[in-house]
């Protein structure tokens, strides 16, 4: 890999030289070297948009060095059209997250800003890691700085809800490590990502193997049954923690679904799809009802993510390409739209210390350009055309309808039920009349939350007018895990040579990555 | 047999040791005490020594004393980790000791004595030099726990410690002689040899294995034979319960896999079996009792049983494999519990409430505001304990499993880990009360360490093996490997 700057290294390396240097400056000075280094992670990655080659499904950016020579363990990273846009929204994202804690968090600042930097390396990590004990790694190694930002900063029960999440996501990735060592032996003893997609593996391991992924991504995601934790921890932990639980960690359960489930257990990830479509269905309209009944801010958004995280679950598992690039599509879309959701009663809850919508009534008046944000946003959560949530969530029912009718029509509803819970919750956020001794509170958004909230804005719009520069980018990345669920027909001829076509595979993916 | 003067050079770090507590015990009491520290660094220096001797003896194993001894790869492993392990001790005693204002001098010459009892455990080939080292080291711990005299906890450890401690060496005597009488000889070649064509249901044999068993689980604590582990462990002087939890463990583990795969190897399908049983037991008592403990050093020993019933589980695999990954899994848990372990103790010993030392969890609130680099220090400590990477710990459970799985044990591999999430509770109570509670009121004193350049030595060393091994365990994974590859 001598051809280019080791984009992916740099991209996780400065997050986290960042969070240990910021432990030598004053926590005043804390804040900007915070800010300074995940702008300067921004920057790194925004030539990658371009730099990709989209006429290409396979990794690029690749980097690979041997890590424990026996078992042999790489550090090798890359990133196809499904990383690609979920790294950048975490790029985007976390200069944010930054910025809105600016005033917000006044204990431990250095601490707190060394949390969120080590997360972004960590989650850079997971989207971009090519050798599954490297995944592992930095799937784990963001459990205790997120367990620290909850627990620490958090709100009045952050004890409660730091550990549950804790222990939630660490249980359901226990399966996930025992899985990755029977992969290994049975899988020609590698943990090459790359190589145990192309594998073969016998019905009855794919189905041990698919229900250990599955505890683990869906945990994370969270599927239906598996979401309590979500609520308690979003409504604890602090605005930044909130937005990178929302828009970046969850999407680590999805991202896992499509890179590892799919590819590799074809033939369970096909025998289990009912229950998937059943549970996701679940998710979707139970997570919308929930949503309906809060009177929490952060609660109503949390239930939501667990509704709109169903789509997600959904589309993936039509195998077609309309449902897994609606999936990703809408990956993306959640991290931005949920983000900014999160954002908005960060910052409401900043001036009123509440964050219970019969506290918040009436903003227009006093607070125009918060009140025009909120209405964007959730126009965009509940799929608007022209926002960016109506291509996903489009995308996702079309896949869904080529396979089941029934099924599109259920789904539907949550997207009627969206409209409901959060056009109600503008409706008494931003026009009710507001209490008269809560009126000094409520000063409109200032110069540090517009430039929080506008990146998100344009990125609402930019999506959801010209969705094609990230269709045209994870389109030939989609097309190859779709690949993998070729009919028995063509299936066939190429278990034929399959020793050949997968070596060959292999190799032209390495010689490719190679040329930039 | 005959005596060869040259093996007295293969045993030679084995006589400086010996030699080094000799000197310290004799000058100790004709020592002023302003020179006194003298001792520690004339210990240290030995171990210094020692660790270029036995560095050098990591080739070919050669036998010594018509096969008592053999120097080999595989103890040198062990043997450098003990000296790792007894030069940290050192260095925390300097502190600990005058803390608790302890001035025996003896200390240190015990401290070598048991040392020197883990080495000829570790490189002995014959069961009843495993059983004189295994005493040696016994004896100086029994001392070393009730050193606290005006503290009837220590007296009570130190008791309790003897007793089950005489009760476990008589066990492993008898069978010691038991396998003497089926094989006739005590040599592990030799037994190994006698086995080989006898079959599996021999009962003489079958006692044997179960009575050895029993006798190193009780040095081992593991379940069920782990009573005396908790209350020792509480009752000594903290510098010792770290000596305890981490050398004393790990000479043990060297003596019983050498005993076990050299010396019983035929008899695998067996002691597999038993081993898998108190494995089990092991995992999940430990893991259980540990939730409810409110006492540090309690819940450090049922962690640190715990930490033994996962060692166990690469036992367990090597009794199944052809393969020697299974016992390499146990040399690098082993190595990697060291550095975890002895810096929690370490913190543990070091941390003042109203002036007396403080053992209690909730003495520990507020820590991070107070001592934030201490807190950190104890937050990767705990972390690493729980096995969560990038850290040592996670390395650790990453190739016991592995052996597991490899044995074809997935299951025990999943029951395992469960039971890792279950331990990361209570290793994460620890930071919750440091980080997340404060002190109750303004009269609560915080909790306070005592900081000194000794200690400062052993936590960077602590801290440093577990980042570094957890980021990059490679040097550390190849020397295991190497160190069982000799191993018949």
């Amino acid at each position: 890999m001598t051809h280019s700057f080791p984009w992916l290294t740099a991209l996780i390396i400065l997050p986290l030289i960042g969070a240990a240097a910021v432990f030598f400056v004053r926590d005043a000075s804390a804040r900007l070297v915070a800010l300074a280094v995940a702008v300067a992670d921004l920057l790194i990655s925004l030539p990658l948009w371009w730099l990709f080659d989209a006429s290409s499904g396979n990794m690029q950016f690749m980097e690979s060095a041997l890590w424990i020579s026996s078992p042999p363990i790489h550090y090798r990273l890359g990133l196809d059209g499904i990383s690609l846009p979920l790294v950048l929204m975490t790029t985007v994202l976390m200069p944010l997250c930054i910025l809105i804690s600016w005033h917000s968090i006044e204990s431990r600042v250095r601490s707190f800003m060394a949390m969120l930097l080590i997360m972004e390396g960590a989650m850079i990590g997971v989207f971009s890691a090519l050798d599954f004990v490297l995944f592992y790694v930095f799937w784990e190694a963001m459990l205790i700085p997120m367990y620290l930002l909850i627990g620490v900063w958090g709100g009045p029960n952050r004890l409660y809800a730091a550990i549950k999440f804790f222990l939630y996501t660490l249980a359901g990735s226990v399966l996930l490590l025992v899985a990755i060592l029977v992969l290994y032996f049975q899988g020609g003893h590698t943990f090459d990502i790359l190589q145990l997609s192309q594998g073969s593996y016998s019905k009855a391991l794919q189905f041990w193997l698919f229900l250990a992924f599955f505890a683990a991504f869906a945990v994370k995601v969270p599927m239906f049954p598996f979401h309590t934790w979500l609520p308690d921890a979003h409504v604890e932990a602090p605005t930044a923690g909130s937005v990178i639980l929302a828009s970046i960690l969850l999407k680590m359960g999805t991202y896992g679904f499509v890179r590892f489930s799919l590819p590799m257990l074809p033939d369970a990830s096909q025998a289990f799809t009912p229950l998937m479509v059943v549970l996701s269905i679940i998710a979707i309209i139970y997570g919308a009802y929930m949503a309906l009944a809060q009177a929490d801010l952060k609660k109503l958004i949390a239930y939501s993510s667990v509704s709109h995280m169903g789509f997600v679950t959904l589309g993936l598992f039509m195998f077609n390409i309309q449902g897994i690039e609606g999936a990703v599509m809408q990956m993306v879309n959640h991290g931005i739209t949920t983000g900014g959701l999160f954002l908005c009663v960060g910052v409401i809850y900043e001036r009123t210390h509440s964050r219970q919508i019969a506290d918040n009534i009436g903003l227009t008046k006093p607070m125009p350009r918060y009140a025009t944000f909120l209405v964007i946003f959730s126009l965009s959560s509940l799929g608007l055309p022209g926002t960016n949530s109506f291509v996903g969530e489009f995308m996702v029912l079309i896949g869904t309808f080529l396979w089941s009718k029934i099924a599109t029509a259920f789904a539907s509803l949550g997207i009627i039920l969206a409209a409901a819970y959060l056009l109600w919750m503008v409706q008494r956020v931003a026009f009710g009349v507001p209490a008269p001794h809560m009126l000094p509170k409520l000063r409109d958004v200032n110069l540090r939350e517009m430039v929080t909230l506008v990146p998100l804005v344009l990125l609402i719009f930019m999506i959801g007018l010209f969705p094609n520069p990230i269709l045209t980018r994870m389109h030939p990345s989609v097309e190859k895990v779709i690949g993998r669920f070729l009919p028995p027909a063509v299936e066939q001829v190429s278990t034929v040579s399959q020793g050949l076509h997968s070596d060959a595979g292999f190799t032209s993916t390495e010689a490719e990555a190679k040329q930039p | 047999m005959t005596f060869a003067v040259g093996d007295l050079f293969l045993i030679l770090p084995e006589l400086l040791v010996i030699t080094a507590a000799c000197i310290v015990l004799v000058l100790d009491p004709v020592l002023r005490p302003s020179d006194k520290d003298g001792l520690v660094w004339l210990s240290l220096g030995t171990l210094a020594i020692c660790m270029g001797l036995t560095a050098s003896q990591m080739s070919a194993p050669v036998e010594a004393f018509s096969g008592l001894v053999v120097i080999d790869p595989y103890g040198a492993f062990w043997k450098l980790l003990l000296y790792f392990v007894t030069g940290l001790t050192i260095l925390l005693s300097h502190s600990y000791l005058k803390e608790e204002r302890l001035y025996f001098g003896e200390y240190y010459g015990f401290v070598l004595l048991a040392l020197a009892g883990m080495m000829v455990m570790v490189s002995a080939a014959d069961l009843l030099t495993i059983y004189l080292g295994t005493e040696l080291m016994s004896l100086s711990l029994y001392v070393m726990a009730g050193l606290k005299r005006s503290e009837p906890r220590s007296l009570e450890a130190s008791a309790k410690y003897f007793v089950l401690g005489a009760f476990s060496s008589g066990i492993l005597l008898y069978g010691i002689s038991l396998l003497y009488g089926a094989t006739g000889s005590t040599r592990l070649p030799a037994i190994a040899t006698a086995i080989s064509g006898r079959s599996l249901d021999d009962p003489l044999l079958l006692f044997a294995t179960i009575l050895l068993a029993v006798g190193f689980g009780f040095k081992l604590a593991v379940v069920p034979f782990h009573m005396w582990t908790p209350d020792v462990y509480e009752g000594a002087p903290t510098s010792v319960t770290a000596f305890m939890a981490v050398a004393s463990k790990a000479a043990s583990f060297g003596a019983f896999l050498r005993v076990f795969i050299e010396g019983l190897g035929g008899l695998k399908a067996n002691w597999s079996a038993i081993f898998l049983l108190l494995c089990l037991a092991t995992l999940v008592l430990g893991n259980v009792v540990a939730l409810v403990q409110t006492n540090i050093k309690r819940m450090l020993a049922y962690s640190s049983i715990a930490h033994a019933g996962y060692a166990l589980i690469g036992v367990v695999a090597a009794g199944r494999l052809a393969n020697s990954s299974g016992i390499s899994s146990v040399l690098l848990y082993l190595a990697l519990y060291t550095f975890m372990t002895f810096g929690a103790f370490a913190i543990v010993a070091m941390l003042r409430k109203d002036g007396i030392e403080g053992n209690e969890i909730e003495d520990f609130t507020g820590l991070s505001k107070r001592h934030p680099v201490a807190a950190l220090l104890m937050l990767i400590f705990m972390v690493s304990l729980a096995g969560i990477p990038p850290t040592a710990g996670f390395i650790g459970k990453f190739y016991v499993f592995m052996s597991a799985v490899e044995a074809g044990m997935t299951w025990l591999a999943v029951i395992a880990l469960i039971f890792a999430a279950v331990s990361a509770y209570y290793y994460l109570r620890l930071v919750m009360v440091m980080y997340m509670r404060e002190p109750s009121d303004v009269t609560d004193s915080a909790p306070q360490l005592v900081m000194s350049p000794t200690l400062s030595i052993v936590l960077a060393c602590a801290v440093a093996g577990v980042v570094i091994f957890g980021l990059y365990p490679n040097p550390l994974v190849q020397l295991a490997m190497q160190a069982v590859l000799t191993l018949r």
